[in-house]
């Protein structure tokens, strides 16, 4: 993150990069400061329901973040890595988010699973409102404990790196049974769960192991691993990359999941496997009637996949709507730049556009458009406030200062 | 009985080990820069306490193909294929097991390690990963500089000059000299080891997955760095890549290869007007189109790639391919020349008379 800023002004990067002993001391005590009165709110026992159940401003979404911030306290300053982030994820819905990396959008995805890296990471404001079924969730306001019921077992998360997600020294079988084992309890173990016992203690009895062993099988079969006896009893390190991506999907969706979060699915695949995995996800979004947060930097991959964008730059979402609103006509700056830069076949052009210069430095972000000092199209007004986001159709908004709410009225 | 047997066994064995080097040598042809022909590279596979050699993983089986002088020639493929392979045993960095490796018309495993190490400077490599292909020890200058100095390029009092030159035409301040690798982005590193293979006025680099590590629109910035040198010094590109959409836009000739096999070769506008082999379709058909309108004819090939330690009989591609006929599980197929310059390996095209 540090060497971001090198190319924008020399002199004075050096000098704000520089911090003396007492400076660093100073701002991590303010941080332990800080931080530690998150972690007591985290922390707490036996929280009323009340203070963390909430209501949905639309019931057809599943997720609505409002003005969410996760900041990280670092010892160089704060970095706010989502600051000010609002979109909604309808049911039944692929939403894509999309952006370099380092723009928030993973963070954004964590803070959903409150996986923050924690104490240096922290929800500080905003409302992540999820939509359980019986109750609503306010994520951002949800004790630790509580959260080890949603996870896994209401969202679930696919991961990047398949090899790295799945434990080397367990078998493949091992593995998604826990899942069911942990999160899945009431369909196959009632007694146990009658009698109250803590989660993390219950040892299934040999029916209901079956049982989970008979849905794992099942699991395995519906992303598509032909030979699932076979794959239950092997190692992560016998299966490919694709095959891994396969488990991880299994994995995410044997509970039922009303989200499905895929970070980065399958960035570290082939061409063809990442054909493949894609239509599984496509496949499978229809026949458990979950939504999916697609987190991508591939444009292709959403085009493919998502019904809306979201668009992310330093930190805030820039512009968003429908994916045929978003590829017709891009409104954002950044997202004009993005579509451009990418070579794409049959796109005959003599030099790929590039973005000039580089995301700003997170720590210390200015208070006018971060996008300003990379803008070709930059007027006046970009020296103003962080622009507001301008409704350009009642599904496609942007944060620009080229657009005003009127174009939107005439139209 | 038995003893016949256990011999026959051994002699089996031995012939499975035996590496194949039957090629017509070529003759070269001033235009192309580098000819490669029928280049192999086996890794063996040790087993049992005396370590002995009990199979080998068949990273290059028998490739073929020429660049001319210039121009940028694109290596597709999924991982595992053997395309870095290829590149490092083209450029002599691992032994080749069989074959011809001709650059500018001399055999480049005929050299002396002396003679290779002066040849050395006209054939560079950029590597993948900009992360670790740089040493965190050393400063920039000395990270370019290094092989500079080594190689006598420029006189002693010119270094400093030449080295700021060649720093700037990829991009870096002057001010980079004395930092150290952890200090750059992603990007710049790129451009520090675009800067290195430069520095030392080669006419022909490997680049091996240039920009798969980065973001999009770095991606751009690089791949247009990589175009304006070429145009600048006459540069002729090896560019590894499993990124089609990228190795369309910055090629003039295209191989795709499939577990060790060039299984079709040809010139960019040739491959993408008319893929040809099985194989090329579904790659093609597989790319992300980012246009929501887009309808594609996806041809999904199933499963992975098999063992390049066991590669299916025949056809090595039979597994997966949808067309896949009888023949094709037994017989390998040759390539052949279906239009001028467009090569396929596939039996497909058996019965097709050449253009």
């Amino acid at each position: 993150m540090k060497d971001e800023k090198i190319d924008v002004n020399e002199t004075k990067a050096t000098d704000s990069n520089y911090l003396s002993a007492r400076e660093s001391h100073k701002i991590s005590r303010e941080n332990r400061r800080i931080t530690d009165q998150f972690e007591k709110q985290n922390k707490r026992k036996n929280v009323p329901e009340s203070e963390y159940t909430t209501k949905m401003k639309n019931p057809a979404n599943v997720v609505e973040f409002d003005n969410l911030h996760t900041y990280f306290y670092t010892d160089v300053g704060v970095v706010k890595a989502v600051d000010g982030v609002t979109f909604d994820v309808p049911f039944g819905k692929t939403v894509g988010i999309v952006g370099e990396s380092g723009c928030g959008k993973s963070v954004t995805s964590l803070s959903l699973m409150k996986l923050v890296q924690r104490p240096q990471g922290q929800i500080v404001e905003g409302e992540i409102r999820f939509d359980a079924g019986d109750k609503v969730y306010d994520i951002a306001k949800t004790p630790i404990e509580e959260m080890y019921n949603i996870r896994g077992n209401m969202i679930s998360m696919i991961f990047q790196e398949p090899m790295t997600s799945l434990n080397p020294v367990f078998k493949i079988g091992t593995q998604i049974d826990e899942v069911i084992t942990l999160h899945s309890l009431d369909l196959f173990h009632e007694e146990m769960k009658a009698a109250e016992k803590s989660v993390s203690n219950v040892k299934p009895s040999k029916e209901s192991k079956l049982m989970i062993k008979a849905r794992t099988l099942e699991m395995l079969d519906l992303v598509g691993i032909a030979d699932s006896e076979k794959v239950y009893r092997m190692y992560p390190h016998e299966l490919s990359g694709g095959m891994r991506q396969r488990v991880m999907i299994a994995m995410a969706i044997a509970c039922n999941p009303k989200l499905i979060i895929a970070d980065e699915p399958t960035t570290a695949l082939d061409v063809t496997i990442q054909a493949q995995i894609l239509e599984i996800l496509m496949e499978l979004k229809d026949k458990i009637n979950s939504s999916i947060m697609l987190i991508t930097h591939d444009l292709g991959v959403i085009a493919g996949m998502a019904d809306y964008v979201v668009v992310m730059y330093a930190g805030r979402v820039v512009e968003k709507g429908t994916v045929f609103e978003v590829f017709k006509d891009p409104a954002h700056p950044y997202t004009i730049g993005l579509m451009a830069a990418r070579p794409g076949i049959n796109k005959e052009v003599e030099r790929l556009y590039s973005i000039p210069g580089k995301v700003p430095n997170p720590i210390d972000m200015p208070n006018y458009c971060y996008f300003r000092d990379r803008c070709e199209k930059r007027i006046a007004a970009c020296d103003g406030e962080y622009p507001m986001e301008i409704k350009l159709s009642p599904t496609h908004s942007v944060a620009c200062y080229l657009y005003t709410e009127e174009e939107y009225r005439n139209d | 009985m038995t003893e016949k047997s256990k011999r026959q066994i051994a002699a089996e064995t031995k012939e499975r080990l035996v590496i194949e080097d039957n090629y017509i040598p070529l003759v070269h042809d001033d235009k192309y820069i580098l000819e490669v022909n029928a280049l192999k590279k086996y890794f063996p596979i040790k087993d049992g306490l005396l370590q002995r050699v009990t199979g080998h993983i068949k990273a290059v089986d028998g490739i073929s193909f020429k660049i001319e002088r210039g121009t940028t020639m694109g290596l597709v493929g999924e991982s595992g294929c053997g395309k870095t392979t290829a590149g490092r045993t083209i450029l002599r960095l691992t032994e080749k097991s069989a074959g011809q490796v001709l650059f500018n018309g001399k055999e480049v495993y005929d050299y002396t390690k002396k003679e290779l190490q002066a040849i050395r400077p006209q054939m560079q490599i950029i590597f993948q990963d900009p992360f670790s292909s740089l040493s965190p020890r050393l400063p920039i200058r000395e990270i370019i500089g290094e092989a500079v100095r080594e190689h006598e390029i420029v006189p002693r009092n010119e270094f400093n000059d030449y080295i700021n030159d060649i720093m700037e035409n990829c991009g870096l301040q002057p001010y980079h000299r004395d930092r150290y690798p952890h200090e750059f982005s992603g990007g710049q590193r790129q451009r520090i080891c675009i800067a290195r293979a430069l520095a030392l006025n080669p006419d022909f680099v490997v680049c091996d997955e240039p920009v798969s590590a980065l973001d999009v629109s770095v991606q751009a910035q690089i791949i247009n760095l990589l175009m304006d040198l070429q145009d600048k010094f006459k540069l002729t590109y090896l560019f590894i890549s499993h990124d089609l959409s990228v190795v369309e836009h910055i090629s003039d000739t295209i191989g795709v290869m499939y577990l060790g096999d060039l299984v079709e070769f040809g010139r960019k506008e040739d491959i993408f007007r008319m893929p040809l082999h099985p194989y090329t379709k579904a790659l093609f058909s597989a790319i992300p189109v980012p246009d929501p309108t887009a309808k594609i004819n996806r041809i999904l090939i199933e499963g992975s790639m098999p063992s390049p330690a066991n590669p299916p009989k025949g056809c090595k591609f039979h597994t997966r391919c949808q067309s896949c006929m009888e023949m094709c599980k037994t017989v390998v197929p040759v390539q052949k020349e279906i239009e001028p310059g467009h090569y396929v390996v596939c039996h497909l095209y058996n019965d097709y008379e050449g253009a």
